[in-house]
């Protein structure tokens, strides 16, 4: 039995459902109606959805795509460029050479392509403006309107013209816009009629996961009327609609098609078979060839197929379900069908391989229940009783009445279903020309909508009074029994093959269908709903009024948290407490306090060398102090030669308790500061991970509660995260930031928050936004707890199910020698042939784990693409020799090449995070400060995954995650972006270079344009951070820059000073000071890489500091320092003040030596290899 | 009080001032002073006693002790019930301190139970947090649990240990995420002014509408006496108490199970008449 108190936070994601009257409905996994379609227009026979879009044959036989709406646009960009030559007599003019390109031609010049001959594709596109002159030329800013000069055509270009300069060119750019979202665009027809393709029959979309070039590509497939397999070209995010219908062979006619998210494609053929298309690739995704698949028992054909990434399901004309075994990408036919329960109209598989299913019968969907990775066939099927959203007056005034004590009369019932049907409802009866004609005499025996539910309403009232059944079943259909029917509409199938299972709704089954209280549907689509083993659903129980009204809950305040009832227990028990205790604290207690001790056996990591695990016996004795608070010391007691030794730590001197999980060990590091200096923590490890976190959630609460620390983090906490996602939260000292002599970092005490991500940000009003390593936005729901924190260490509400993915890499290494070219045989001196990037770990395909026990493998191993250098069509990348600087073609001197595999790993957890859907984030920033009082939002500024710049509106401290995103428009993909003090934003764009965000203020959250602000010389920029008036940036390299020159006139500066190397993510404060994560620090016992340091001497007057202060670490990979507005008091920050020269002059804390002792660390790498083993999470 | 955490630390720490007066015809070498002591609401009278049996065995005589019991005004007062309900039950709206009369003579046999050793209050105790899992989890946490858990229920119990307790008893109150509660409540519901002892049915947190129960729910469910329309027109007749306050009727009885259980994991309801002023 799982047992979960903490309920969770679901993306919200979306069932598409088709009723027998062709009406689209959605279901959200968090919700508990059908809601109608919100373009309910069209009448649809079949849809097929993803996360992003719906496609759907309607009944006028055309192609819809059904686009959901979102903060940021779709949007393309037309280029074209403007060509022109200089001659004496004019200089540079348009007059060019009969040899030479057009005067208006693409890049290559090869094309003629003036400004007007680009049109609009379709009328669901529209120009976002006029064309304008791209003035950024690789990063730098052009002068004199944009051009780039030339010796001669095609040749290189430069910015700078030069006395051999004899053409120029520049590029034009236009935007246009994707503005049919949230409603029914129909795919324009092909030019030529004779392609056209006669009407489709079946559509099914898919195949995102085949690469991630162009974003957002699906395989969109469709099937004729006359068996014909079509494929939609070129549909990916930027181009929803797919540019032409293209003919796929195929062996047989096919009748229905089903394509999975990544590489299965299968389709029914009309004599009952089924084909398998083969050679579905990243280079290929139309696939080469197909194969069939016979039917499980031959006189019952396939009728319907659904495939998902590992799976194949199946309906025969029987209407019998076949679940396909050993399917995968290697084996797309798979080996066997095996008989499942229950007889479906059609099954369909959506994400996570989860089914869903249209009864035969009662024509409801159902939802497999216990679908996991390894069990993929599932448990039982269970029906959604989810009522329409139509539905929701009867229910609601139901429920509100009976928990008025009233019983219901009929003029109640009577009055409430008055309203029932609606003139839609009626109308569509009538005005139903294209959907399935033959059908209509079915459906003609059908009742009237209202009347269906007004019965339906009856009966679900009817329930409500009389003592319903205890508990409600989970319906394990079992329609065997019914076999009579099902006959019936088996029969009815044979005579209308081709409509396979199309909206068919048989005669004999109306009465069946007349006491139900569910809609009737014919088609279902999961394929872009979330839902995995995890997931709780409210699909399966009716749902009051109340708890419906629960769904809009706001994050900060629950009703139940505001309810009275709360209320009033809490304030009795401080009455009777007060009534009780008051007069009699003189009395003695009955039960005497005592010392608990826990006790235990772990393993510790000697400090001595050979270091290695030894045995060892463990006590935490707690004891409470005369004022009330307690302490605890933790003993460990060991042998040493013979000899009987014990250490102890004192827990108010414990600065962080990291876990540090791998295959082999679940162990935890204990540093103090004592052992921060060293980078050498106290190491210990558990028998089980159970045991482990057990200790680990037991010491972390004793020292939160040695330190006085307890709830939730003040608004001024500094947040920061591991390399392994682990994150971590300081309350600051006042004089953490006291300019003289600031409280040494190394003391900082860091507390685990529940939870798993890559970025964590701040403000100083207690908005925290997180990112996943998925790129999945969170925002901090004000919380504590969660992960391995239960119970009394985590707060009972404000704790979600949380979960993340990311990969794991390994490599293929190979050499190439004369006889057999490039093989797996390499020298012996060479690396292992499979590896880690490194090389010098073996890693296999089977035996590479995920990181820990909590992550579970979703996918299989995969090549990479995505890896810098590039890499040939089938990801290799090649070199002279390992380990070198890989390129992703081959030359003659290159006799090693390598690819990368990818396997994705997904770890579910809780903490206090609230996902903010749909969109992905790269990097956030929020305000670190604004008015106290004020009413204007807070300023929240992102990088979405795919670079857009985006600017979230309705950020307050009462509303942390806002409302919705504001899109800000940029001629290319940005990679970071900061929002400091009085609205300055800064950004860095992917070719490396800043830009400064002009006239962003609280009345204009957008601002008006962007300043190109060029990178460092040579330089890539890669991160950029505003503080109240400093700028800092960081490029690739690892170098920190302080913008020179910020005024409050010219906000943009003059020139970047370098401050330091070796770092590898700045923050920098609402005080202007500076912290960052440095990559490679050297203690007195070892060297730690990912440490979090602290910019000292940060002074008005000396804004870059003099030197650094070396915190927590290794293996930390973020911090956050931008909710810190905590001064030191007036008094000792003047004192300090004075002090500060003396200090200063210390030469260990001068810039250049520490910048001279950064380098000798990173010589000190290739050394320390063995003693790097100390810290506790190595990067 | 913002979390509710801290109901079950105030439920924990509850604490009942009591005066512990010799019963008259005990017979000692001397005069024997009264003995004050702050009771935890949610332990055994036997449990906490120890200090005030030493107390007046120093001033009686080796043959005159037998087995210790209570009593107050009159009433035989059942080790086996928890303090609070002791307490609500029958000297709520009394004058503090608790005035409670000890015996060492005459054990009422038909009235009590023999509390031989703290073996015997364990033994009961964990009887009760048995009872109430196969309740809640059909005893499936129970019996998950090692004996350590169990014994650590018990110490963090006899030794006023709240996060030992805690720390396993949290395990007991968890459900199902796909359920919204329990199977069933552990419950029992004691009337001041019946003979029977209480009452104990089998009753689920959630209707099958979905609708969570509330502690009005039920009561008219089991004890439909004591919801009369006149109480819900706001004319009280009874008091309804949990812990020493009286929680609205509207308040869901799961939330109540699980921060208002007593250590047994039973949600002990006191039902006694209003006072009249």
């Amino acid at each position: 039995m799982t047992l979960k108190s903490c309920c969770p936070a679901m993306p919200n994601s979306l069932l598409w459902a088709v009723d027998i009257f062709g009406r689209v409905y959605t279901l959200a996994t968090a919700g508990q109606y059908w809601e109608l379609c919100k373009d309910a227009h069209l009448e649809f026979k079949r849809v097929s959805a993803v996360k992003q879009c719906c496609w759907g044959i309607a009944c006028d036989n055309q192609v819809y795509v059904y686009v959901c709406s979102s903060d940021v646009p779709i949007r393309h960009r037309e280029e074209t460029y403007e060509n022109q030559r200089w001659n004496p007599v004019g200089g540079f003019c348009e007059k060019l050479m009969p040899s030479d390109r057009w005067q208006w031609s693409d890049v290559s010049g090869l094309k003629h392509q003036q400004l007007d001959s680009l049109v609009l594709p379709s009328p669901h596109w529209e120009w976002e403006s006029d064309w304008y002159v791209d003035e950024n030329f690789g990063g730098e800013p052009t002068e004199k309107g944009g051009w780039t000069y030339a010796i001669d055509f095609p040749a290189t270009y430069t910015r700078d013209k030069k006395w051999n300069s004899c053409v120029r060119r520049r590029k034009w750019i236009r935007y246009r816009r994707y503005k049919s979202r949230d409603t029914w665009a129909k795919i324009p027809s092909q030019d030529d009629p004779k392609q056209l393709p006669d009407p489709f029959n079946d559509l099914s979309i898919g195949g995102w996961e085949i690469t991630d070039e162009p974003i957002g590509r699906l395989s969109v497939w469709a099937v004729s009327l006359q068996g014909k397999v079509w494929y939609r070209e070129d549909v990916c995010h930027p181009n929803p609609e797919g540019s032409s219908w293209s003919l796929v062979d195929t062996p047989g006619e096919a009748v229905q098609i089903s394509c999975g998210p990544y590489d299965l494609l299968w389709a029914t053929l009309w004599e009952g078979q089924a084909m398998v298309r083969e050679g579905i690739d990243r280079n290929n995704p139309k696939g080469c060839s197909w194969s069939i698949v016979e039917p499980p028992v031959p006189e019952n054909g396939i009728m319907h197929i659904s495939v998902g990434v590992n799976v194949v399901w199946a309906v025969t004309k029987d209407r019998k379900v076949w679940f396909r075994r050993g399917v995968n990408s290697h084996n797309p036919c798979g080996t066997s069908w095996i008989e499942m329960v229950g007889e479906m109209m059609m099954v369909n598989v959506g994400l996570n391989d989860q089914v869903w299913g249209i009864g035969c019968d009662d024509r409801a969907v159902y939802f497999r229940q216990g679908v996991t990775p390894s069990e993929l066939s599932g448990k039982t099927w269970k029906a959604i009783i989810a009522n329409r959203e139509n539905d929701r007056s009867h229910t609601g005034s139901s429920s509100s009445l009976l928990s008025a004590g009233c019983f219901f009369g009929d003029e109640v019932r009577g009055s409430g279903d008055s309203l029932g049907p609606s003139d839609t409802d009626t109308s569509s009866e009538a005005e139903r020309p294209g959907l399935l004609p033959e059908d209509e005499p079915c459906l003609g025996h059908g009742r009237p909508r209202g009347e269906e539910e007004a019965v339906s309403s009856v009966n679900r009232e009817g329930k409500a009074q009389g003592t319903a059944p205890a508990e409600l079943p989970w319906t394990n259909i079992d329609l065997k029994e019914t076999r009579k029917t099902c006959a019936h509409s088996a029969s009815c199938f044979a005579e209308t093959p081709s409509l396979s299972s199309l909206g068919l709704f048989p005669m004999g089954l109306e009465e069946g269908y007349g006491a139900d209280d569910h809609p009737l549907w014919a088609w279902v689509s999961g394929g872009g709903c979330t839902v995995d083993a995890h997931t709780v659903l409210k699909w399966f129980t009716i749902q009051s009024g109340l708890s419906a009204s629960m769904q809009t809950l706001s994050l900060s305040i629950t009703p139940a948290q505001t309810a009275a009832w709360r209320k009033q227990i809490f304030q009795q028990l401080t009455e009777r407490t007060k009534r009780e205790l008051e007069n009699f604290r003189h009395y003695e207690q009955a039960v005497e306090q005592s010392v608990w001790v826990k006790t235990g056996t772990l393993q510790w990591w000697v400090d001595w060398k050979p270091h290695k695990w030894i045995d060892v016996r463990v006590a935490l004795e707690q004891f409470t102090g005369n004022d009330g608070t307690r302490d605890s010391i933790l003993f460990i007691y060991y042998m040493f030669h013979e000899e009987k030794k014990y250490i102890h730590i004192f827990l108010n001197e414990v600065t962080v308790l990291v876990p540090v999980l791998n295959e082999a060990k679940h162990s935890f590091a204990l540093y103090t500061p004592e052992k921060t200096k060293q980078r050498w923590p106290i190491r210990l490890a558990a028998a089980t991970e159970q045991e482990m976190y057990d200790w680990l959630a037991l010491l972390s609460t004793s020292c939160s509660e040695s330190r006085r620390i307890q709830g939730r983090p003040s608004p001024q906490a500094i947040w920061s995260v591991t390399c392994k996602g682990d994150i971590f939260v300081s309350e600051p000292s006042v004089d953490l930031e006291a300019p003289g002599h600031p409280m040494p970092c190394d003391q900082m005490f860091w507390r685990q928050m529940g939870g798993h991500l890559r970025v964590v940000e701040c403000n100083s009003h207690g908005v925290v936004w997180g990112i996943g390593y998925d790129h999945t936005a969170w925002v901090y729901t004000g919380g504590y707890g969660g992960g391995f924190f239960q119970g009394l260490a985590s707060s009972t509400s404000n704790i979600y199910m949380q979960s993340d993915v990311k990969c794991v890499y390994i490599y293929e290494n190979q050499r190439w020698n004369p006889v057999t070219g490039y093989t797996s045989r390499g020298l012996p001196t060479d690396r292992y042939m499979w590896s880690d990037v490194t090389g010098l770990q073996e890693c296999t395909k089977a035996n590479t784990k995920p990181p820990s026990l909590h992550w579970t493998w979703v996918s299989d191993w995969y090549i990479d693409f995505n890896i810098s250098g590039g890499t040939d069509r089938e990801g290799w990348q090649y070199a002279s020799d390992f380990p070198s600087s890989y390129h992703g073609y081959k030359t003659m001197k290159d006799f090693v090449r390598r690819r990368r595999w990818a396997r994705k790993c997904k770890l579910v957890t809780s903490g206090p995070w609230l996902e903010v859907a749909p969109i992905s984030l790269w990097d956030v920033s929020i305000i670190p400060g604004y008015e106290e009082g004020s009413k204007d939002s807070i300023a929240l500024w992102a990088i979405s995954d795919k670079g857009d710049v985006l600017c979230r509106l309705g950020v307050s401290e009462l509303n942390p995650a806002g409302s919705s995103w504001l899109h800000v428009g940029t001629d290319q993909p940005f990679i970071s972006v900061s929002v400091g003090a009085f609205y300055q934003v800064w950004a860095v764009a992917r070719d490396g270079s800043a830009f400064y965000r002009g006239s962003v203020s609280p009345r204009q959250p957008a601002g008006d344009c962007w300043y190109h602000i060029p990178s460092p010389p040579k330089q890539k920029l890669k991160q950029v951070s505003v503080g109240q008036t400093s700028v800092y940036a960081l490029d690739e390299n690892g170098n920190l820059w302080y913008r020179q020159g910020i005024t409050p006139s010219y906000p943009q500066g003059s020139s970047w000073d370098h401050v330091s190397n070796n770092v590898r993510k700045v923050s920098v404060g609402p005080l202007d000071q500076v912290w960052v994560i440095a990559n490679k620090v050297q203690g007195s016992h070892s060297l730690s890489c990912g440490t979090v340091c602290h910019r000292t001497g940060v002074q008005p007057r000396e804004p870059k500091g003099q030197g650094w202060d070396y915190g927590i670490g290794g293996g930390w990979d973020h911090v956050s320092v931008r909710a810190n507005a905590t001064k030191a008091p007036k008094s000792v920050s003047q004192e300090m003040a004075q002090d500060s020269p003396s200090r200063t002059a210390d030469p260990e804390e001068g810039d250049e030596s520490r910048e001279s002792s950064f380098s000798n660390k990173t010589m000190l790498v290739v050394h320390a290899g063995q003693e790097a083993n100390g810290s506790a999470v190595t990067c | 009080m913002t979390d509710d955490k801290d109901v079950l630390r105030d439920v924990w720490f509850g604490r009942i001032p009591t005066c512990f007066t010799l019963y008259q015809d005990e017979i000692t070498e001397r005069e024997a002073e009264p003995y004050y002591l702050l009771l935890p609401r949610v332990s055994y009278l036997t449990l906490v006693t120890d200090k005030v049996k030493k107390h007046f065995q120093k001033v009686m005589r080796q043959e005159d002790i037998s087995e210790i019991w209570f009593e107050y005004e009159g009433t035989p007062l059942k080790w086996h019930y928890p303090i609070g309900l002791l307490f609500d039950l029958l000297a709520s709206n009394t004058a503090l301190p608790w005035n409670i009369t000890v015996h060492f003579k005459s054990f009422p046999e038909k009235d009590l139970l023999h509390c031989p050793s703290k073996d015997t209050i364990e033994a009961h105790f964990m009887s009760c947090i048995k009872e109430a899992d196969a309740l809640k989890h059909k005893s499936q946490v129970i019996n998950e649990m090692q004996k350590k858990d169990h014994k650590q229920l018990w110490m963090g119990l006899q030794n006023d240990k709240f996060d030992q307790f805690w720390a396993i008893n949290r395990k007991l109150m968890e459900y199902p995420a796909e359920d919204n509660g329990f199977r069933y409540i552990p419950f029992r519901i004691y009337q001041a002014t019946t003979e029977r002892p209480f009452i104990q049915k089998l009753f689920r947190p959630v209707a099958t509408d979905g609708q969570l129960h509330t502690l009005g729910d039920l009561l008219k469910e089991v004890c439909p006496s004591v919801i009369t329309p006149e109480e819900l027109d706001g004319v009280k007749k009874n008091q309804i108490m949990i812990h020493g306050i009286e929680p609205m009727l509207e308040t869901p009885l799961q939330w109540l199970s699980e921060h208002l259980s007593y250590p047994d994991n039973f949600l002990h309801i006191s039902i006694i008449p209003q006072p009249t002023d």
